[in-house]
């Protein structure tokens, strides 16, 4: 059966090795050319209790060959390991969808653990969907048999089992993932080997005993030509950064924490010394920032990347960056707070912070990528911002994006936008440390170790020309008009707001960030059916594009669709009062859903 | 004899800002000495950047003719471990106060100085808060009445040098901001040794806690109450220089050379380089009235600095690197076509 995309979900208990399946999955689908989209789902428990509906770690992923905007609302197939894995998803399920489980695992005890009141592989509760019962586990151990391994390595290979079958389902080949074990396991080849044996037994399995009766066929995508591969949110984001450094011509430092789901861009950027990228992993979140500040101070592409809690201890020093003028990138991979919130899943609820959470008049620029492979050129364009109009960047990120993959159609440094950091090398008698650009209001980089140019900033405030430290009201006065009018002007420096819906007039759908592949694909479904709808996605936060006054002009109604309950809405408000916006939130550590976004479209177009 | 050729005077370090702290207060010799110690180091301007806190002690960079960044309140040792791992030629001096450096800063204080970085830490240790007015700090004797401690402070207090070696100093120093050309030498030991160089500097507030060192620094009984060490040199102090230390099963033990048979062989002899921390920990846990306080450098111990592995790991990583520029990296592996 040849299918234009689908939705298959890897659940199971968070040892059983759900996030590994779907990654080498997703892995060996972007090698066949299809469009992508995942969304890992897991808990913040390392090994949260075994068998409980809490434990449950997931991976969606939707491929296919043309109308992949988001991991999809709901399953074509769903594996679940136990029954727990089950229950977790079973409200969430379409119509005569397929589901595969390990009928070794549902034992009386299991079912009861993840509170079911009978078997529901013998009670008809699942008689609208394709249940396909498979004894995995006893079936992985009497393939691996031979090569004697203890009976929990044995247990472990029933992943691979699993993948080996869905891999058969939807006509993949298996050789990719043959190659992955033997790179992984050069060191332990008994391991490599048993896990090579259990995914050939799942494949061998699913196509003799045609257990598993109609396969299906994802045809590759209609891409845009070129070079490919597979990137999650935070590789792309740190790649973004080594290219940044690289054309800039100046070295990458990164100053940072570990902190979910963040700490991939560190662990990402460590791996590459042969760029010379500069990684320290400091002892708090305020020593990650600040190191990355005297970093810029001294000429380097500075960059320090968190999460909800380690941005609110990074504040005062961002204040800092912004007195002093100095270009820093601070990343944020926002997760659901407040406090340590909910640590693995998504929201987009750090915009006020971005924004505004800091003391005093201290105007920044906010950014925010909306797609796992555009964390690439947002990360870039950030680090251009800050060198070219001296001034710290914050990136929104979100957990879904971050840890979200897709295939990158592969740049080349040559094809990306010049970076002209505003270094001044050689002495000037007439520069002055807080001299300033004429159109830009940005002053100069003078690092240490410029002969003759030697002078002194900090956080006091200073004055006008100089640079000296002045408390002179009339300067502070101006000195905030300044760096407020520095902010402003950047929107001279960023291409204009787009929106898709050339003849509507109706209703304009606003969204930022990482929602922007899931809303999208709920638009374009009701452009299709010749809805009055459009659509506009935000990527610079702040300052906004010069034209979203006009486009917001042309609407007779806005929503603003986002994960909080409504930041971005409230910051519209205050920067364009002058139209009225209607708002859709969801606060669940979840994304939207396109039937949900559907359902509430359709509503507003119906009010008259 | 040869005169050495400075590029500077020390007046020449001296910024065109007019320095602002009280009349007597203990920061102005410190200048100085800062100042005597750059010119004979032949530190280049341009070439040293002075990164400090918050605090009186901290508007220090805004003096100093070379590159400054005033930062904020016990963050100048991680911004300045930025600065050194951005750029390792330059010679990066931290000024910092007790309060910034052990209270708020207290976390990047035993960092920097477990990891090594080589910088140099002048911390001016006046047992108060300057700035805020005068409360207590963590190096605040217990009992003293400060603003906010009326009825005597409860704290214990922290010895900086216990601190350091705590934290796996290799070079920890101590002077009162009486001798500027004590300071000026210690200062010039520091810059040289290749690691983190902590120099805590007894530092007079004559505002908010005037004299709390009076009773080592005072002029007329100093030569009995400080011990000035020196690498290689007996441990004699006392003002004919006839009282020294020695060891006394497992203590120290104030001795007079002359009395019951002592003579100079008697005497320990200070290594600074000793890697064990036993006897640098004696010395700087020595107190009035028993013992003198040691000044001077106590440990100048040569280990791995954070900043020279840092660097040699990315030379060898760019030596041995599969790519070249990101393009390679953007290109290998798994990738695929679409046509
Ligand atoms: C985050 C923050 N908290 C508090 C302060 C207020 N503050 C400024 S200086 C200071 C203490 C300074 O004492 P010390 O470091 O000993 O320096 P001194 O003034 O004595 O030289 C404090 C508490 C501040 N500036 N920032
Ligand atoms: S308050 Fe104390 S430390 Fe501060 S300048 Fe005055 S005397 Fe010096």
């Amino acid at each position: 059966m040849i299918v234009e995309s689908a939705v298959i979900k890897f659940a199971g208990d968070s040892g059983d090795g759900m996030q590994l399946v779907g990654t080498l999955f997703t892995e060996n689908v972007a090698l066949m050319g299809n469009a992508i989209a995942t969304f890992p789902d897991f808990p913040s428990e390392i090994r949260a209790p075994q068998g409980t509906v809490a434990g449950v770690s997931g991976f969606q992923i939707h491929f296919g060959s043309s109308g992949v905007h988001s991991p999809g609302d709901a399953p074509d197939v769903l594996v679940a390991m136990n029954p727990a894995a089950l229950k977790a998803n079973i409200h969430n399920l379409k119509a005569n969808c397929m589901i595969l489980v390990d009928s070794d695992s549902f034992g009386k005890r299991d079912i009861d653990k993840a509170g079911f009141e009978s078997n529901p592989l013998e009670d008809d509760s699942l008689s609208g969907y394709k249940v396909v019962a498979a004894p995995i586990t006893s079936l992985t151990k009497a393939a691996v048999s031979e090569l004697g391994l203890d009976n929990k390595s044995a247990d472990r290979c029933k992943n691979m089992f699993t993948l080996g079958m869905v891999l058969w389902l939807f006509n993949e080949p298996i050789e990719y993932t043959i190659q992955y074990f033997d790179q992984k396991f050069k060191k332990k080849p008994l391991i490599g080997e048993a896990n090579k044996k259990a995914l050939n037994a799942g494949y061998n399995y699913a196509l003799t005993t045609e257990i598993i009766k109609s396969a299906y066929q994802v045809l590759p995508a209609k891409n845009t030509p070129g070079t490919y591969r597979n990137m999650t949110g935070n590789q792309s984001a740190a790649w973004g950064f080594m290219a940044a450094a690289e054309k800039a011509a100046k070295p990458l430092f990164l100053g940072s924490y570990p902190i979910t789901p963040a700490t991939d861009i560190m662990q990402e950027l460590a791996k590459h010394k042969w760029s010379g990228a500069r990684v320290f992993q400091a002892e708090d979140e305020i020593a990650g920032i600040c190191s990355a500040i005297g970093a810029a101070f001294a000429g380097n592409i500075a960059v320090t990347t968190t999460s909800g809690p380690g941005m609110a201890l990074k504040t005062e020093a961002i204040g800092l960056a912004i007195m002093t003028e100095l270009p820093i990138v601070i990343v944020d991979v926002q997760r659901g707070g407040p406090s340590t919130g909910l640590p693995t899943k998504t929201e987009q609820s750090d915009l006020m912070q971005a924004v505004w959470g800091r003391n005093g008049e201290s105007p920044i620029v906010v950014l925010s990528a909306s797609r796992p492979s555009d964390c690439f050129d947002w990360a870039y364009e950030a680090v251009r911002i800050a060198v070219e109009h001296m001034t710290p960047v914050i990136l929104l990120t979100e957990s879904y994006l971050g840890n979200g993959a897709e295939p990158w159609k592969i740049k080349r440094l040559a094809e990306m936008p010049a970076i002209t950091p505003r270094t001044l090398n050689q002495a000037d008698s007439l520069w002055k440390p807080y001299s300033r650009d004429l159109d830009k209001l940005a002053r100069s980089w003078v690092v240490p170790g410029t002969a003759g140019m030697q002078h002194r900033i900090g956080g006091l405030e200073k004055d006008e020309c100089t640079g000296c430290v002045s408390h002179n009201p009339l300067n502070h006065e101006k000195m905030v008009h300044i760096r407020k009018e520095k902010i402003q002007r950047i929107a001279n420096y960023i291409p204009l707001q787009k929106y898709k819906g050339k003849d509507a007039n109706d209703l304009l759908v606003v969204c930022w960030g990482g929602q922007f592949g899931i809303v999208l694909g709920a638009v374009m479904e009701l452009q299709e059916e010749n809805k009055n709808i459009a659509f506009t996605n935000f990527n610079y936060i702040n300052p906004l594009p010069k034209n979203t006054e006009e486009i917001f002009a042309k609407f007779k109604r806005i929503i603003v669709f986002e994960l909080n309950t409504g930041q971005f809405a409230n910051y519209l408000r205050a920067v364009l009062p002058q139209f009225k916006y209607k708002q859709y939130n969801k606060i669940q550590g979840l994304p939207f859903t396109v039937k949900e976004l559907k359902t509430k479209f359709n509503q507003i177009l119906s009010e008259s | 004899m040869e005169t050495l050729q400075c590029l500077y005077k020390p007046k020449e370090y001296a910024s065109d800002q007019e320095v602002k702290w009280c009349p007597g207060c203990g920061d102005y010799a410190i200048i100085n000495a800062v100042q005597r110690a750059f010119s004979e180091l032949n530190l280049k301007k341009e070439d040293t950047a002075i990164i400090s806190g918050i605090g009186c002690s901290s508007r220090f960079p805004y003096y100093m003719d070379t590159f400054g960044f005033h930062t904020i309140h016990g963050r100048p040792a991680v911004i300045a471990s930025g600065v050194k791992l951005a750029n390792p030629e330059l010679s990066v001096w931290i000024v910092s106060g007790d309060g910034d450096s052990l209270a708020i800063g207290g976390n990047h204080f035993i960092h920097l100085v477990r990891r090594n970085i080589n910088v140099n830490l002048l911390l001016f240790n006046n047992e108060i808060y300057g700035l805020t007015k005068g409360q207590h700090s963590p190096t605040t004797k217990q009992g003293v009445h400060t603003k906010s401690a009326p009825f005597g402070t409860i704290e214990n207090p922290f010895n900086v040098g216990e601190l350091v070696l705590g934290s796996q100093g290799q070079f920890y120093a101590r002077v009162p901001d009486t001798d500027v050309k004590l300071m000026a030498s210690v200062f010039i030991e520091a810059e040289k040794h290749k690691g983190t160089s902590v120099v805590e500097i007894l530092q007079n507030c004559v505002i908010f806690n005037d004299d709390t060192h009076a009773s080592i620094t005072a002029k007329e009984n100093k030569a009995n109450t400080q011990l000035i060490l020196e690498h290689g040199k007996p441990m004699l102090f006392g003002e004919n220089n006839n009282k020294g230390l020695r060891l006394n099963g497992l203590d120290l033990q104030v001795v007079t050379i002359g009395e019951n048979g002592i003579t100079e062989q008697d005497i320990l002899i200070h290594d600074a380089h000793s890697k064990s921390t036993v006897l640098h920990n004696m010395l700087i846990q020595m107190k009035l009235p028993d013992f003198p306080v040691a000044m001077g450098v106590i440990r100048n111990v040569e280990s791995s600095v954070y900043d020279e592995e840092f660097h040699r790991q990315i030379t060898e990583g760019k030596k041995e690197g599969k790519y070249k520029t990101v393009d390679d990296l953007f290109f290998s592996g798994n990738t695929f076509e679409v046509n």
